[in-house]
């Protein structure tokens, strides 16, 4: 095919131009790839949370506990299959910079909510019976280089002190997007702990996980939970694990939406630039142009050339970012996999960003395609010499 | 010569053309009439900006006219639409320019192979085209040569393949040798008289040089936009 070729030529013409605008087009992808898994990362706890387990927390916030007395009561409602409880430690490991989640929990009934952390039985068995056992993630296990039997130090921060466990148990995810960073231990061992440093602190839970039998009762379980404890000391606010999820998410919706306004922007800019280059180029080539429809060829042929051009930059800027994509994804998983857990890079994704590239590649090229399209011979032939 | 040599084969009737600058209207070519016959070999001389080369592109059908007629072969080619023109061009017309204009990235044969990929020949029968035509012009051994890589003399002559490649009967030149060395030009004169005496072509040139004109059978002068005849 002639008009390939030429495209193809045309576009290896200006060797440096065009690296250039590949590599520009391909940075912007690569950008404009991982804020968008960025964000959708942010928003997936609220996907994968689950519609069969209620969390009911203290109705001023989450940073206010609630007693343990409440969990016979709650057990006590129509419609709850089981109930667990936890609470958010967030000790600390050697140093802030190594941040993963750790919570105090019901050992048994919460692995019997969450089914997603999958555990050998002989482990979860031993972490069962051992008070100061704790259960991790294989991510977080991996990144400290732990093993079943190592003994682990965190040091408090809501609760002072240092804290001893033994690593009895090492989960993985359920799904490739199940969290493995977490760090579980027995709540028992930190409450009485606590009754003999700081008993105020004492017999206090996080949040309560309600495991409901039909999903589709949650809202009436909610307010029937939420109702026992009207107008006691600390009021409580049960929702779906998904709307719990979202409040935290909600706190940083802003910023999320800032993030995806600046992968439009990144789009946008590359958008201006390639348009310049392709602008260039056409001008540049006028008297080409010309001269092929002084030959016969007709607008519509210098259209396609012109066009074709513009896509085969921006296609392979796009096929280069996609490229770029998986090793960066792969970098975030291993450099800030504390964060980023999981950071996959899902197919919507990669047909996303080709087709941002080609819409670039379409958007730069309407102008010069026009000039090409629509270029006298006469005046196209007078732009020489 | 054969009898062919009377036929009128173009024929300009009162053409006029002006570009506009503003409000104001700027003449170029006024009330212009005269014909060409079957294979000859006609200059166009006069000074710089009389519109030599806008009557020239007229005749080529690559620039539209304000009134009059240009009839070629039985064609008037004022009254045909752009895309109609340019399947007109692709057969009845051979350009030659003054910077040869001829496409970069393309080899010395794909540049000739050009106006042949809008025929339906076959890729053997447009080879066998493109041979021919190169050994006319003396650069078989340039074919896979770009035009980077070409002389000046070496480019125009590539660029007169490529006007006769699909046997037009009229050739156009704007100052065909305006960017040429001597020698170079007197090569250029000597393939363009070949191709009237020896292919029956009929060509016009547009020129500043007297020695090119020379070449010709007849010269026309443009002042101004008007016509001086001067018989050959
Ligand atoms: N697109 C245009 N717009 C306005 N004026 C034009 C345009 N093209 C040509 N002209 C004017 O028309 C006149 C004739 O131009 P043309 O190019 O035909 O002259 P020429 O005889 O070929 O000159 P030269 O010998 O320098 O090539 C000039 O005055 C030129 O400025
Ligand atoms: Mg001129």
């Amino acid at each position: 095919m002639f008009l390939l070729k030429f495209i193809f030529r045309n576009a290896f013409r200006h060797k440096l131009r065009t690296f250039l605008t590949v590599v520009g087009v391909a940075v912007a992808i690569l950008a404009f790839g991982m804020l968008r898994t960025l964000v959708g990362l942010w928003y997936l706890g609220v996907e994968t949370s689950s519609a069969s387990r209620l969390v009911t927390r203290n109705a001023i916030s989450l940073i206010f506990p609630l007693p343990i007395s409440y969990e016979e009561r709650i057990r006590q409602v129509s419609g709850v299959k089981s109930v667990s409880f936890g609470s958010w430690f967030g000790g600390i490991y050697i140093n802030e910079k190594n941040f993963f989640a750790n919570f105090a929990i019901d050992p048994k009934s919460y692995l019997d909510l969450y089914p997603e952390f999958v555990l050998s039985p002989a482990e979860r068995l031993a972490f069962l019976r051992d008070r100061t056992g704790a259960v991790v993630g294989a991510k977080t296990a991996e990144r400290f280089g732990w093993k079943v039997g190592d003994q682990v130090v965190l040091k408090g921060t809501i609760y002072p002190g240092q804290w001893e466990f033994v690593i009895r148990g090492i989960y993985h995810g359920a799904r490739k997007n199940t969290d493995e960073t977490q760090f579980f231990f027995h709540w028992d061992y930190l409450n009485e702990t606590l009754k003999k440093t700081v008993p105020r602190q004492a017999d206090e839970v996080g949040y309560y996980v309600i495991g409901v039998k039909n999903p589709d009762r949650a809202a009436e379980i909610s307010k029937a939970v939420d109702a026992l404890f009207q107008n006691s000391l600390a009021e409580t606010l049960t929702e779906t694990e998904r709307a719990f999820q979202m409040s935290f998410v909600s706190m940083t919706d802003a910023l999320m939406i800032a993030i995806q306004i600046v992968s439009y922007v990144v789009i946008v800019i590359i958008m201006v630039v390639a348009a310049n280059t392709m602008a260039m180029t056409a001008r540049e080539r006028i008297a080409e142009y010309a001269t092929m429809k002084s030959l016969g060829f007709g607008g519509t042929h210098i259209a396609i050339i012109v066009f074709g051009e513009s896509l085969l930059i921006t296609a392979l800027g796009g096929v280069l970012g996609i490229g770029m994509t998986f090793p960066a994804a792969h970098w975030v998983e291993t450099q800030l996999g504390q964060f980023f857990p999981v950071f996959d890079i899902s197919p919507a994704t990669i047909w996303l960003d080709f087709g941002a590239a080609l819409l670039v590649g379409a958007v730069a090229a309407i102008f010069p395609t026009w000039r090409g399209y629509t270029i006298k011979v006469a005046d196209g032939l007078r732009r020489i010499g | 010569m054969t009898g062919s040599a009377t036929e009128v084969v173009v024929s300009i009737r009162n053409l006029s053309k002006a570009y506009r600058r503003g409000d104001q209207s700027v003449p170029v070519l006024e009330d212009i009439s005269f014909d060409i016959r079957a294979g000859e070999f006609l200059a166009l001389m006069g000074p710089s900006g009389s519109g030599k080369s806008t009557l020239l592109n007229l005749l080529a059908g690559i620039d539209s006219a304000d009134t009059g007629s240009i009839v070629i072969d039985g064609t008037d080619i004022t009254k045909l639409s752009q895309a109609e023109l340019a399947d007109w061009r692709a057969l009845n017309v051979g350009f030659i320019f003054q910077f040869y204009n001829l496409i970069p990235v393309l080899t010395a044969f794909e540049n000739v192979e050009l106006p042949l990929l809008l025929t339906n020949l076959s890729r053997r029968e447009r080879r066998e085209h493109v041979e021919t035509a190169l050994s006319l012009v003396n650069l078989s051994d340039r074919a896979d040569h770009r035009p980077s890589q070409l002389s000046g003399g070496q480019q125009q002559r590539v660029a007169i393949a490529r006007a006769m490649i699909t046997d037009p009967a009229i050739l156009v030149a704007d100052e065909p040798t305006g960017d040429l060395d001597r020698q170079s030009a007197e090569d250029i004169l000597t393939l363009m008289d070949r191709l009237v005496t020896r292919f029956g072509k009929t060509v016009v040139m547009v020129t500043h040089d007297p020695r090119a004109a020379e070449k010709a059978f007849r010269v026309l002068h443009l002042e101004k936009g008007l016509l001086n005849h001067v018989p050959a």
